[in-house]
């Protein structure tokens, strides 16, 4: 059953769009990952899931209740946000206790959700300490309590790592993870603008580009078969590389010539109509192979990056056009300013004409 | 000699007073009382630059001390003499404090101020918290704030001409020019009342101007803290169900806690001190004496320095606390 609907949701301030047309479907007990480049509208619309932003047009449903117009506290959701926002004159206990002691329910209930979540999140020793006395990560912990003792429906992520040293960030990151894995039943909505959280904690991920949704699917969906140009480059580090070229051979496989000068072969089956399309031929870094008979690319060395477990090579470019970069695994410290011949399998070969794959195009 | 001249002359002999009293000390220090010389030389080194600190300090403590503790101990010796008629003065030690205490004036006054410091500093801070939050989120608001800080630039003086207004009374068969009385009659009063004259209201009548003129410094302050909470806080109570009631009290009052004290000290302190207010208006009559007007009366109109210095240093000695608790508030706010 889905548990929370998106149907042509906006967002507009005065005249300005800042989001359109988004459509989704959240089923329960799904870790949905809204990433996307910085000033997308990903924050704004956790917001306005949250209620915090009001809905400029569409429709926000809830477990099947329409919720644009329902009070933030009625909408059976829980926010966690990215500088904690722990009351501060409040102790771990009270920041956890506030929202029940709003509600007005029973000590006895409100004790025991607080001690039950202080056990989830090792935060017993802690509990009748004031914010200020506790640590980066200890403070994220109290502030996914506070929306634990709630028992919500959605739970609401708005970059909660970001405050973190890399370190705290890899170790909360896996203690979210664990947390979800605790709490199959619950659904999570994840703002982040990190790929790795995004790849590692999403069990379905939303890409907000251009005021709206450039794709929604599950991590390796993304990776492997990305709709358009900007989910490929997104996803994935370093970025898929974009070749132009034009169709020279159609049918099951598809042969691209190159501007230039190599021919690209690809899986994606195009039809003869298609012969003398002009195409960006996209192949991610690690996908890239030495191979002393293609005929795919070629190209000089000119700076190698080695960072031990992979290489990463960059090729000299033409003038106006952007580096070809390849990823070999493990360290080929004596390639710089060799010439390497590179190919891929056509498996991995992406093409895109206008922006858009042509997987999809069949 | 020219003025202009004369001034310019002044301000260099005070510039190159103070370089030379900076440079010959040090030298002095140096060269003279610790040379970095002979056996001594390094104990020489520790001890001049033990001095050091104190040559830069003196002016300003000497400034000090000469216009703010030298008046102290001297109206604390004046408290314990009396003049003698014809000229020269006697000690009579605590003669002038017995006579004051024994004066009904003196607890009246004591009885009023201590209604003044109950009531002003929480009303205005009350008035100040209430305009900061409700003009805050209004397009109009800081035309609002301004309208409300106006009177902070007022003299009590004048504060007190306008409120002096504001309670005129006019004899019966004359239009009214004062508002109170105006609205008085409207309301079907029948006689224009002399509100100052009301013994214990009008009390209160005063300190209306004194809340007039403070609301505004309160509302400053606590402006400025409230836009110093962060607002994830407020969004994160919002979530959790709290009304705009709740969000006020419990999370936005708790968290400008210590900015609320020390506003409300400073107006406290202010108070202690009021005495403008109260001489331009009713100059302590109908019951209305406060302890500045009370000292004011015995130091200038009766001549009585004994007894009038006796309740400076009652005032003094009321304010001192509530400073130095202010004082370090402000410097834990600080940190």
């Amino acid at each position: 059953m889905s548990e929370l609907k998106l149907t042509d949701v906006a967002k507009t301030y005065g005249s300005v769009d800042v989001l359109k047309h988004i459509n989704l479907d959240i089923e329960t007990g799904e870790l949905i990952v809204f990433v996307g480049p910085s000033g997308c509208g990903k924050s704004t619309l956790l917001r306005m899931i949250a209620g915090l932003e009001k809905i400029s047009g569409g429709m926000l449903e809830i477990e099947g209740q329409v919720m644009n117009d329902v009070p933030p506290a009625q909408r059976g959701i829980a926010m966690v946000f990215q500088s904690y926002a722990l009351y501060p004159h409040m102790t771990v206990r009270e920041n956890m206790a506030f929202a029940l002691k709003i509600a007005k329910m029973p000590n006895a209930e409100i004790n025991s959700a607080v001690e039950r979540a202080a056990q989830i999140l090792q935060l017993e020793p802690f509990l009748d300490r004031l914010p200020k006395a506790l640590s980066g990560g200890q403070r994220q912990r109290v502030a996914i309590g506070r929306a634990i003792v709630r028992d919500p429906k959605v739970y609401l992520f708005d970059e909660p790592l970001s405050n973190l040293d890399a370190a705290l960030r890899v170790a909360t990151r896996i203690e979210i993870a664990r947390l979800k894995e605790a709490m199959p039943e619950s659904t999570m909505i994840y703002v982040t603008h990190d790929q790795v959280e995004a790849m590692t904690l999403a069990s379905r991920i939303v890409v907000l580009a251009n005021k709206g949704i450039a794709q929604v699917g599950t991590p390796l969906e993304l990776y492997e078969t990305p709709d358009n140009e900007f989910v490929a480059q997104f996803i994935g580090s370093p970025a898929m590389n974009l070749l132009p070229g034009v169709i020279s051979e159609t049918g099951d496989m598809t042969s691209i010539t190159l501007d230039s000068g190599g021919v690209a072969v690809s899986s994606i089956a195009t039809k003869s109509d298609q012969m003398g399309l002009r195409v960006n031929v996209g192949v991610r870094p690690e996908d890239f192979f030495p191979d002393d008979k293609s005929t795919f690319l070629e190209g000089n060395v000119d700076f190698i990056e080695a960072l031990g477990e992979v290489t990463l090579l960059y090729f000299a470019s033409r003038p106006g056009a952007e580096d070809i970069v390849a990823k070999f695994p493990g360290i080929e410290k004596n390639l710089r300013g060799q010439n390497v011949k590179l190919n891929a399998d056509p498996a991995k070969v992406h093409l895109f004409h206008d922006g858009l794959s042509l997987r999809n195009s069949r | 000699m020219h003025p202009a001249f004369q001034g310019l002359l002044t301000i260099a002999i005070g510039v190159s007073g103070c370089v030379g009293y900076f440079y010959l000390s040090n030298q002095f220090l140096d060269k003279v009382l610790f040379p970095p010389r002979g056996p001594n030389a390094g104990r020489n080194i520790n001890r001049a630059n033990i001095i050091r600190p104190w040559l830069f300090l003196f002016p300003a403590v000497a400034a000090l001390g000469l216009y703010l503790a030298y008046p102290v101990i001297e109206t604390m010796r004046l408290s314990l003499t009396d003049r003698v008629p014809g000229g020269g003065y006697e000690w009579v030690g605590l003669e002038n404090y017995k006579q004051m205490v024994a004066e009904p004036k003196f607890w009246e006054a004591m009885r009023n101020n201590m209604l003044w410091l109950i009531v002003v500093p929480a009303l205005s801070t009350f008035f100040g918290l209430l305009v900061a939050q409700l003009t805050d989120r209004i397009r109009w608001g800081n035309v609002a704030k301004a309208m409300i800080f106006m009177p902070m630039a007022i003299s009590f003086v004048g504060a007190s001409v306008i409120w002096k207004l504001v309670y005129d009374t006019r004899p019966v068969e004359q239009d009214q020019i004062g508002i109170l009385n105006a609205l008085y009659m409207f309301f079907g009063g029948t006689e224009p009342q002399t509100w100052l004259t009301i013994p214990f209201w009008n009390s209160f009548f005063l300190m209306v101007v004194l809340i007039w003129i403070q609301t505004g410094f309160a509302m400053v302050i606590l402006s400025a803290a409230l836009r110093g909470i962060p607002e994830e806080t407020v969004e994160a109570a919002i979530l959790d169900g709290a009304n705009p009631f709740q969000i006020f009290f419990k999370i936005k009052v708790p968290q400008i806690k210590t900015t609320i004290l020390v506003v409300w000290t400073t107006i406290t302190i202010l108070v202690l001190k009021v005495f403008d207010i109260v001489f331009a208006m009713t100059n302590g009559q109908w019951e209305t004496q406060v302890l500045a007007n009370y000292m004011y009366d015995k130091l200038f109109r009766a001549n009585d320095w004994g007894v009038g210095s006796a309740s400076a240093m009652v005032i003094m000695l009321l304010v001192t606390p509530i400073l130095v608790w202010n004082v370090r508030n402000a410097r834990n706010e600080m940190k």
